[in-house]
This record gives C-alpha cells, structure tokens and sequence, in this order.
C-alpha cells in the first residue's frame, strides 16, 4: 500500500512539473519566455549530452577514449548524411565494439 | 503520416528498451514484480526518476521525501515544457497527453521537429510520443519477466541515447545560425559538472543557462 501511495506521488509530481508552465502562462505568453523557448532547446541538448556523459572519467582508463571516438562519429556521421538513424546506428556499434577491445 | 512518427521514433526505440529492461530487472531484485514496472512507466514515464524510484521503494521513504525527490530529478522537466509552449498551443485533444509524454528523448525528437505538414504536426507529435511511451513500457514489462537473464552481448547499447542527444545537438548547430545558446548550454554544463560533481550538477547547470541566456537577453534589447 505505501508502494502504490509513493509510486502515485512520483508520477502526479511529475505530471505537475510538466503541466505547470503550460497552466501558468498557457493563453498568453510573454515575451521573455517565447524568448527562453527559442534559446533553451540548444542549450539543454547541450546539457543533456554532457548529462549522458557524466560518469566517463578522463582520469582513469580508458580515459573515456571510447565515449569520444564514437561520439565524434556521431557528429561526423550527422554533418555528412543528416540522418540520425545512421548516425546514431554507426555511434553506437563503435562503443559497442571499442568498450570490448580498449 | 503514422509511418514518419514511427520513423522519427526509431532512434528512441532501442534505448528506450534497453533501459526500460534494466528498469524492470532492476524493480523486481528490490521484490516488486511486472504489475509494478508496467505501472510505473504507464503513469511515472521518466526513466531516471523511474531508476531512483526504486530506492525510494524499497529504503522506506516518506511522501515528503518522495515529493521532494521527484522535484529534484524532473525540475528539467519545467524548461522542457516552457520551450513548448508556443509549440503545442493550439494541439486540441492531443495537448494533455502530448504534455504529460514530453520525457527528454520526446522532447529532443520534437523540440525542432516542424513535421510532414502544417496540418498533421500534433497528431504526428502525438504518435512519436505514443510510440515512445510504448517502447518504455515494452522494455520495462521484458525485462520484469527476463529477471537477471539479459544477454550479456548488449552491453554498450545504452550509448545510443548519448548518440540520439549528440546528433540533435549537431543538427541544431547546423540549422542554426545563433551558436550562443548552445555554446551556453555546454560550458555551463560542464562548468556546473565540476563544481557540484555528477550526482548534483542538473539544478544548477538549469539555473546557470536561464540566467546566462536571460542577460544576454536583455543585453540584446538595450539600446545601442
């Protein structure tokens, strides 16, 4: 019974966070938070990249040499072909295979 | 149109089931079987807030703790939904689920994304939404019933949610002009991860990006 009261928590907390900002400035919204829509979507990108990448250790082997090398493919792979699907296919086979060989 | 969504989705799919087969395995060692994980990622459907549920599950929390914890690791969840404002105004009856579906994967999919056509972008929005809705559920239901037997051979899969990210974050820099949001973003990301270290780096990295991006802002509209 606690389970379900604390799984009932989380998820209307979570629903609340993501409904708030449409219910406060739903109708009508201001200029400066237009603004923050326009810019925020780069900047948390940005963000969760590194998000993902935050327990690679550049101190210790292997030094994070397989995030970087598959993560340049990526970014290579998606200014060459703009797909993601391939570029996402070929970074992801390149960890794959450079996390069992480094 | 379904088939697009469907396609736009894809990059989703495997990370989507691979980290919802670690959610499940992981929900039922703490003795919480497939009821549980399907429920969870029905109406929770934030996977490290999933992840860190289980903790909370099992050491006993309170509602309060519970709350507050939740706040934590979905605060992002507010920027998400600010940048969509505009987007999903005018999305009807799609609006409340296209909301409540808005994770980070659905978010990077759709925050850019100007679909097949004007008039087919929210049902469009709605099914890449559905359909990663379905992938968490699917991966978190397997891996509940897998128990501890995953194959070994997928190790690594888990990167393609960091491909996913850097590949919209490249395309961004190649549609855009104005670079200054995005260099943003990653140097205070980065900053932040030093400074308050991996477990406590997200809230303030949020809050350096919203004041940086809001100075630079008004720096913009002062006149010259």
């Amino acid at each position: 019974m606690t389970a379900v009261i604390l799984i009932a928590a989380m998820a209307v907390t979570t629903m609340a966070l993501r409904f708030l900002p449409f219910l406060i400035f739903g109708n009508k919204t201001p200029g400066y938070i237009s603004y923050l829509g326009k810019v925020l979507p780069q900047a948390i990108i940005a963000l969760l990249v590194v998000y993902c990448l935050r327990e690679v250790s550049v101190i210790t082997a292997p030094y994070g040499i397989p995030e970087l090398i598959a993560g340049i493919s990526v970014a290579l792979m998606q200014v060459w072909k703009r797909n993601a699907v391939l570029s996402i296919l070929l970074g992801t086979v390149i960890y794959m295979i450079l996390i069992r060989i480094i | 149109m379904i088939s697009k969504a469907f396609y736009r989705s894809l990059p989703v799919m495997a990370g989507y089931i691979v980290l919802g087969i670690g959610f499940g395995i992981l929900l039922r060692n703490a003795g919480f079987g497939v009821l549980w994980a399907f429920a969870m990622s029905v109406f929770i459907y934030a996977g490290s807030m999933q992840y860190v549920g289980i903790g909370l599950l099992t050491g006993g929390a309170s509602v309060i703790t519970t709350i507050i914890t939740t706040i934590m690791v979905n605060a992002r969840h507010l920027f998400y939904s600010i940048s969509m404002i505009d987007k999903y105004k005018n999305s009807g009856r799609y609006k409340p689920y296209l909301i409540f579906a808005l994770t980070d994967e659905t978010y990077s999919l759709l925050c850019d994304d100007k679909g097949p056509s004007a008039d087919t972008i929210d049902r469009y929005r709605f099914y890449v939404s559905l359909f990663n809705h379905c992938y968490w559920i699917t991966g978190s239901v397997i891996g509940s019933l897998l128990g501890a037997v995953l194959p070994f051979s997928t190790r690594g899969i888990e990167f393609s949610m960091t491909a996913l990210f850097i590949a919209s974050f490249t395309e961004q820099w190649i549609t855009s002009k104005d670079h200054i949001p995005a260099l943003t973003g990653l140097i205070s990301t980065v900053f932040c991860l030093i400074v308050f270290g991996a477990d406590r780096f997200l809230i303030p990295s949020m809050l350096l990006i919203t004041l940086i991006l809001t100075i630079i802002r008004k720096r913009e509209e002062s006149p010259k």
